[in-house]
């Protein structure tokens, strides 16, 4: 039990695959500006990191080494795929506004870095554990992210107003820059400083 | 580690990519009536923004069937089409852009010193949408267009106000443009600046320009001109060539001009 809940929570915080090993930050920045796209990302991500370990791992003593970072791509990038023509059918509309991101998950580093660093070494149920994990904590960061792009850049959550705008005769004048893709990166640098604050022993020596 | 004698990764391989295979195929196979039913109503939703009667969570087909009235035209003189010279199950909510194109019975091939919008064949015949106001006259006609961009052939629907003259609306509604560049094309900003532009001179001649940069203050062809997309110059070039193509001589030119003959009942 004690396992489980490392192999899980692990990387939800203490070895968070964004904000401690800095993995997948490129569709961090692209699909954070509304939660809504955000949320079904992440459920994509979840699916894929989750399945790719699970199955590398099945099959991880049969992979030849030589060829072994190709069938791990293949297992993730057919994953990809059905992610993406699930998405297309079940939230056109989300869908859309993700474009090329869903797509771009192939190349998510995360996904990949688990793969090697976890799923070959290990049996499938910690790998499918340590897979939903790293999911998870690409998601945690993604959507504390994304809440704060949206609620003080739209004023704003799920596309539901929360705050008033001053444009519709409120009191709020939102920020414009956190709708920008590069407001992504502050938020991000804040995050890791906050968790390297608390956690202190995930800070190198100088 | 597994060894790792030739059969083996040959196998495994084999293997691996046999399974991935099947489990692609059968997720986009049993998906697609799904994704099919989504275009369909994405399509519908592109003929009502392009004629401004989109309203946010507003039932889409229910809007297209009580504002809608569509028509199929014959490009090549704009009269209607008998509706014996439509094939059967094509209706203008369904049509198939590619399929009726590339068909030789259905469509016809493009001159390549006329082929402005790059797509060398075309249908005989199109489908337009008209709308009217609360009083029976015709507000606007909505004409599909399609035209290269710089990777993908670009689906889209462009409405004219009665006059035939002034653009009322354009949106995009299939393309494979880069999302953040030529992509921007489906941005309801830059959208909204083909607004109001006017697309023929006052001789009918085709005037419709989009810019590299935006349109200076005082330029006498201000009303002919639209800003470009920067970092997209080939997605809006391609954007320029598919309406100077579909309002010309080859596209809807005969039928605007039969509409604008016979008066405001042209499109009916």
């Amino acid at each position: 039990m004690a396992l489980v809940k490392k192999t899980l929570l692990d990387p939800v915080i203490r070895n968070n695959p964004i904000a401690i090993q800095v993995l997948g930050i490129c569709s961090a920045l692209a699909v954070t500006s509304r939660l809504d796209t955000t949320l079904i990302m992440c459920l994509a991500v979840i699916f894929v990191t989750s399945f790719s370990n699970v199955s590398i791992s099945m099959i991880r003593s049969h992979i030849p080494s030589s060829v072994r970072i190709i069938v791990e791509m293949t297992i993730i990038a057919s994953l990809v795929i059905i992610a993406d023509q699930l998405i297309r059918a079940y939230f056109f509309d989300v869908s859309k506004q993700l474009s090329v991101y869903v797509g771009l998950i192939i190349t998510n580093c995360i996904i990949m870095g688990r793969a090697e660093a976890f799923a070959l070494q290990n049996p499938p149920w910690p790998s499918l554990l340590d897979g939903f994990g790293n999911g998870l904590g690409y998601s945690v960061i993604l959507i504390a992210v994304a809440v704060v792009r949206e609620l003080f850049g739209q004023g704003k959550l799920l596309g539901v107003s929360i705050i008033p705008l001053d444009t519709e005769g409120g009191w709020y004048t939102a920020n414009g820059v956190l709708l920008l893709p590069a407001s992504a990166f502050f938020l991000i640098g804040g995050l890791i400083w906050i968790i390297r604050t608390v956690h202190k022993d995930l800070v190198e020596e100088a | 580690m597994a060894s790792d004698s030739k059969s083996k990764i040959l196998l495994v391989t084999l293997a691996v990519c046999a399974v991935c295979a099947v489990l692609v195929s059968v997720a986009a196979v049993g998906l697609k009536p799904r994704q099919e039913v989504n275009q369909r109503l994405e399509k519908l939703r592109n003929i009502l923004d392009a004629g401004g009667l989109l309203r946010a969570g507003a039932d889409v087909p229910e809007i297209y069937n009580r504002r809608i009235e569509a028509d199929f035209i014959r490009l090549a003189d704009g009269a209607s089409m008998p509706e014996n010279g439509i094939p059967e199950g094509v209706t203008p909510e369904t049509f198939d852009f590619r399929r009726l194109a590339a068909n030789p019975e259905t469509g016809r091939t493009i001159e390549p010193k006329n082929d402005l919008a790059g797509l060398r064949r075309i249908p005989e015949f199109m489908p337009v949408y008209s709308v009217r106001d609360a009083a029976g006259k015709l507000s606007k006609v909505i004409l599909p267009v399609a035209g290269k961009g710089l990777w993908s052939t670009m689906f889209g629907f462009l409405a004219l106000d009665a006059d035939f003259r002034t653009i009322r609306g354009f949106t995009f509604y299939e393309h494979g443009e880069t999302p953040g560049l030529g992509g921007e094309i489906d941005n309801p900003r830059w959208q909204e600046k083909w607004q109001g532009k006017l697309a023929f001179s006052e001789d009918g001649q085709v005037m419709i320009e989009v810019l590299r940069g935006s349109v200076e203050a005082g330029d006498p062809l201000a009303p002919y001109r639209v800003d470009g997309i920067s970092g997209a110059t080939k997605t809006t070039q391609g954007v320029q060539g598919l309406v100077r193509f579909w309002l010309g001589g080859n596209g809807y030119g005969p039928f605007l001009d039969r509409a604008a003959e016979e008066g405001l009942n042209g499109a009916r």
